[in-house]
């Protein structure tokens, strides 16, 4: 565990010492700042579209900093050459993928934590309550639909070998399953056989993300999901997560490299 | 004496894009290193050299033989324990200093912390990087790379260090601090494997040679034996083994 600890080590300190995150955040700040100064005709109801335009842009950056910290990390090693003294050590390629994977998810979440307590101070100032458990739970959803993503882009950066490609790739996937995931069973019924059976198989074979964002429930103070949904959809992630992972590591291991 | 390092009759295919589809890398290769010797691995450029050391690092599985490190096979990750290994121009993590990407290499090891700090302040002693070694790796030159990853090969405190072209793009002063430490290791004691195509560089410093051409071994000796049996230094000993003649200029 030690080795996957180091090598998570590097990726969390190489988040933090690039500009990416940082761009980000200022980004989404400002924007969110900018319109929580805009005063609409006196509406109270304002600072909903403010928390829906601050939580837009959570998502969005998140979603950026995971995929593409994520799909830089085994091209760059390769690239810089970095891969080889480093599996020259007594370290599996399993370690490698283990390492990156979590360097890249507590990474993410680490982001996701700042990005969330400037939410929660910006709709807690404006709205005169503090919404703690509700912020968390979305926080930890999207944490764990983050874990679905970074494992596909892993597995993504083993079998592209341009991270451009791979990033491309997988936002218009996680941009496709997150419009259209949820409607695919609705369409499979209008369609003839076999496009139907098709659409249908794909639809309980895709991870739906969807089901991870409940942004509208804390735009529009709803109640919480039950815990014990939260703790379904977690596990419904960690097996997602779990066989992309797999399937990363069935490729890397036969993968061939050269110095 | 145990041989540390050896292959037997290895073979390594590679599969091409042409009709013939199969190209021999190396072939039938046997050869194995003893303990404490310094060991040159020569050979003209696509001879095999580096795809051997793929081999023996674990990075490309043969396609026939073997390949053993301390009596282990090359395939498990525990033979990689006990050695160090300096690639060929590797651009190590531009984003850490010195010292964090030693610490990074000395975790993968499992060292207490202590034993690593005491290694990293003597390693970067070694390769003169110590008034460097809070700077970030990428304000290092070229050179200064080149001893960053010596050291890490170094950090485990190896038996047996397999250096790939250790001096490759060095200017002669880099290639002189190299060479000394390959020699103060070998006073230490430890086994050193390097390829290199400075051959009056693998003169100095080496105990015995292999030569390979087109993935066959075609002499493997002692360097005093192989200069004193072909009467001439070891750069004309290697052109006359690969096969090379010298054409006359019209």
């Amino acid at each position: 565990m030690n080795k996957v600890l180091a090598l998570a080590g590097v990726v969390f300190k190489e988040l933090y010492r690039r500009k990416d995150f940082y761009v980000l955040f200022f980004l989404t700040a400002v924007l969110t700042l900018l319109l929580a100064s805009v005063n609409l005709f006196n509406d109270q109801r304002v600072v909903r579209y403010l928390k829906e335009v601050c939580l837009l842009l959570i998502w969005v950056s998140a979603l950026v900093i995971a995929v593409v910290t994520t799909a830089r990390q085994l091209p760059a090693e390769r690239e810089s050459r970095t891969i080889f003294p480093l599996l020259a050590k007594p370290v599996t390629r399993g370690q490698v993928l283990a390492g990156k994977f979590l360097g890249c998810w507590g990474a993410t979440g680490l982001a996701l934590v700042v990005f969330y307590a400037f939410f929660a101070v910006v709709s807690g100032t404006r709205e005169g309550h503090w919404a703690l458990g509700a912020t968390f739970q979305a926080l930890w959803l999207q944490w764990a639909m983050l874990a679905v993503v970074i494992a596909m882009a892993l597995l993504g950066s083993l079998l592209l070998s341009a991270p451009s490609a791979n990033s491309t790739i997988c936002f218009i996937l996680v941009g496709g399953i997150l419009l259209v995931g949820g409607h695919l069973n609705t369409v499979a019924l209008q369609q003839p056989e076999p496009l139907s059976s098709l659409i249908y198989a794909l639809y309980f074979a895709i991870p739906h993300l969807e089901i991870f964002d409940v942004r509208d429930l804390l735009i529009h103070d709803q109640p919480l999901v039950g815990w014990g949904n939260c703790l379904l959809a977690t596990l419904y992630a960690a097996v997602y997560t779990a066989t992309f992972l797999l399937m990363a590591w069935w490729v890397f291991r036969r993968k061939p490299l050269s110095a | 004496m145990d041989a540390i390092l050896k292959t037997e009759n290895l073979r390594v295919e590679y599969r091409t894009q042409d009709s013939n589809g199969v190209k021999v890398a190396v072939r039938d290769l046997s050869l194995s290193v003893r303990s404490g010797e310094v060991f040159g691995f020569l050979g003209p450029n696509g001879a095999g050299k580096t795809t051997t050391m793929n081999v023996l690092l674990g990075f490309v599985s043969p396609t026939a033989g073997a390949a053993y490190l301390f009596g282990v096979d090359v395939r498990k990750p525990i033979a990689r324990q006990r050695i160090g290994y300096l690639p060929e121009l590797t651009y190590y993590y531009k984003f850490l200093t010195a010292e964090e990407l030693l610490r990074f290499y000395a975790r993968v090891f499992g060292l207490p912390r202590a034993e690593t700090e005491r290694r990293i302040d003597r390693l970067l002693k070694l390769v003169e990087l110590e008034p460097a070694r809070k700077r970030l790796i990428k304000t290092y030159s070229k050179g200064m790379q080149q001893r960053v990853g010596l050291a890490q090969a170094l950090i485990n405190d190896p038996d047996l260090l397999i250096l790939d072209e250790p001096t490759s793009g060095l200017d002669p002063l880099g290639r002189m601090k190299v060479r000394e430490i390959i020699q103060r290791l070998k006073q230490e004691g430890k086994t050193v494997f390097f390829s290199s195509h400075e051959l009056g560089e693998v003169e100095t410093v080496c105990d015995r040679v292999a030569i390979i051409h087109q993935g066959e071994l075609k002499v493997e000796g002692r360097v005093d034996d192989l200069v004193r049996t072909h009467q001439t230094n070891l750069e004309q000993v290697f052109l006359r083994i690969i096969g090379y003649q010298p054409q006359s200029v019209p």
